[in-house]
């Protein structure tokens, strides 16, 4: 960077150039993304309604928490933080994300470790494991909303054949079950991302170290947990953030799959709900706004704790 | 131990078929269902039973969904297009020149990309009345530029770091400016990365759907997803599951196809970034 001739130096004017490069991008992201994002915290602070964006007035914190004391000493908190249809979509979401994110993770591994193999057809198995990946989130909800169906669905077929269920179940209207179902579409079609990325975090993994550990007579049981698990263990924490960060904000799938279930609605469901359909914009935008500070703050820790070198430019 | 073996050998193709099994099945019982009609719907088949094209004509015949695939082509190619334009010389200045700041503004394109959609719903919504182009395709256009541009800077700028140096010295010491170099010298050498991004960009803004919804509010500036998604038939309780199998197929199986042909590449491009410990 240090320059010692007169005019601009190759560095510096590549710097200028950099910044004229980087300028036009950078206008498009504060467009998309900066400004809309400050507008939407803005909008959680006022009385602001679908109808007429303009006319909201400020009002502080009423969106999230407000008290206000009756003449007979009783206090009334309102609010979303005291509004139990939030938390029920603050705790779908995390078991949903928790749980997705856990199976997928575990599967995946399988997934990678059976293509990191050598053997015939495995071509056709990673073409094969695309094929979820490829299809449309929309057109998964459907396509399993169809299989999953109560009266004519082919899963309770299999099941009723099995011998595994004694009736029918109507798995995305029933609460007992809308969640499974949500479950098992979003595990269907998110494990070969996961799969893939594990993957290429174990083709890394040199491999004469699996050849000593044969060589040596070491269990492969052992070899997996012992070897192979603390070196794909920096390609795993970033599949994890990542996969983590879009099941926290799920929308299409329950929205398409369990419509109105109050047993999957999400945060990102329920914020949207209030914003357009239920002309509460402005609450909305707080439920909004809270589900950005959560992901934040859970981005942040897990950033700190796991040591994630998220800008692949890494540090040997 | 060679029984052992023998045994393990059939577990692991086990494992294998199911796990094709598993990925395979319930795109290709849409399509069985899709040449299904009338009570041949009804009746669980895990064979193809019948041959019956209605349900693809109804769903073609009709007005609207041929107007959906329309929308869909025409934003995903321009949200793709727009994006790569910018995209390649931020990524470059990104990949090559040094500058201060540089680590933490990659990681802010990183952090956009992993935004909430939800939270930026509200002020885009209100953008997009701004801008009068609520119920266009130009809104959907805007608003993918919220993940189709990050990605592909992200992509890109990786790409860009593992080109040799020297080719860009040789150039320097030519006298090629910045522009020159991306124009003439790194642009045929990022074909193939342009295709690979512009391919994913393609497949996220052809399968996005909440914006999508939110900013149409007529049937025919709808996109594919939401279209599919609010397929509805004669009556509230009738389910045109039929013609909705039809539409996910035709919606799909291009989407499929093109990933098959580009398997290798989309591999690469999904994990560049992020997974180099």
């Amino acid at each position: 960077m240090a320059t010692n001739d007169g005019g601009l130096s190759l560095s510096q004017q590549r710097q200028r150039a950099a910044f004229w490069f980087i300028a036009p991008m950078l206008a498009a992201l504060f467009c998309v993304a900066a400004w809309p994002l400050l507008r939407t915290f803005w909008f959680s602070f006022t009385n602001t309604t679908l109808s007429d964006l303009y006319g909201g007035e400020f009002i502080g914190f009423d969106n999230y928490l407000s008290v206000r004391v009756l003449e007979s000493g009783r206090w009334i908190w309102r609010g979303t933080l005291v509004d139990p249809a939030w938390w029920n979509a603050v705790w779908n979401t995390v078991r949903f994300a928790f749980v997705s994110v856990f199976f997928e993770t575990v599967l995946g591994l399988i997934v990678a470790l059976v293509l990191n193999a050598e053997f015939k057809g495995r071509g056709l198995v990673r073409a094969a494991i695309l094929i979820p990946w490829a299809i449309p989130t929309i057109v998964s909800a459907k396509m399993w909303a169809w299989m999953l169906n109560d009266q004519f669905g082919i899963i309770n077929d299999i099941m009723l054949n099995l011998g595994l269920i004694s009736q029918k179940i109507a798995w995305t209207a029933s609460t007992d079950t809308a969640m499974y179902a949500v479950l098992m579409v979003d595990i269907w079609k998110t494990t070969p991302f996961m799969a893939l990325l594990i993957l290429a975090g174990l083709q890394m993994v040199p491999r004469d170290i699996y050849e000593a550990a044969r060589i040596d007579g070491v269990n492969p049981v052992k070899v997996f947990f012992k070897i192979t698990l603390p070196l794909i263990r920096p390609a795993l924490m970033v599949a994890i953030i990542f996969r983590m960060l879009d099941a926290l904000r799920i929308f299409d799938l329950v929205y398409v799959l369990t419509p109105n279930s109050a047993a999957t609605k999400t945060m990102s469901v329920i914020s949207r709900e209030n914003m357009i359909d239920f002309d509460k914009f402005a609450y909305g935008a707080a439920q909004s706004t809270l589900l950005f500070a959560i992901l934040a703050v859970f981005v942040s820790a897990y950033i700190w704790l796991g040591r994630v070198d998220l800008s692949g430019e890494g540090q040997k | 131990m060679t029984a052992q073996k023998l045994l393990s050998t059939i577990g692991f193709y086990a494992l294998v078929v199911v796990i094709v099994v598993f990925s395979v099945f319930p795109f290709y019982y849409a399509i069985i269902t899709s040449f299904a009609t009338g009570t041949e719907l009804f009746k669980v088949s895990y064979w193809p039973a019948t041959f019956n094209l209605a349900n693809y004509e109804s769903v073609l015949g009709g007005r609207n969904f041929p107007r959906s695939i329309l929308n869909s082509v025409f934003i995903a190619t321009l949200t793709v297009t727009f994006a790569l334009f910018l995209a390649v010389t931020a990524s470059y200045a990104l990949a090559r020149v040094r500058f201060r700041g540089r680590g933490l503004l990659l990681m802010m394109i990183l952090a956009v990309s992993m935004f909430p959609q939800i939270a930026v719903l509200a002020g885009l919504f209100e953008l997009i009345r701004f801008l009068g182009i609520f119920n266009t395709p130009w809104a959907m256009i805007l608003s993918y530029t919220i993940f189709t541009l990050p990605f592909t800077v992200w992509v890109l700028t990786t790409f860009m770091r593992d080109l040799p140096v020297e080719i860009e010295e040789a150039a320097i010491v030519d006298g090629a400016t910045p522009w020159i170099i991306i124009t003439k010298v790194f642009l045929p050498l990022l074909w193939p990365a342009l295709v690979t991004t512009g391919l994913l960009a393609f497949i996220g803004a052809w399968n996005e759907f909440l914006f999508a919804l939110t900013f149409t509010s007529s049937e025919t500036t709808r996109t594919t997803p939401v279209a599919i998604a609010l397929l509805s038939g004669a009556s509230q309780q009738e389910i045109p599951w039929g013609p909705i199998m039809a539409a996910s197929v035709i919606v799909t199986i291009p989407l499929v196809i093109l990933v098959l042909i580009f398997q290798r590449k989309i591999v690469a491009g999904l994990t560049a970034g992020g997974v180099k410990g």
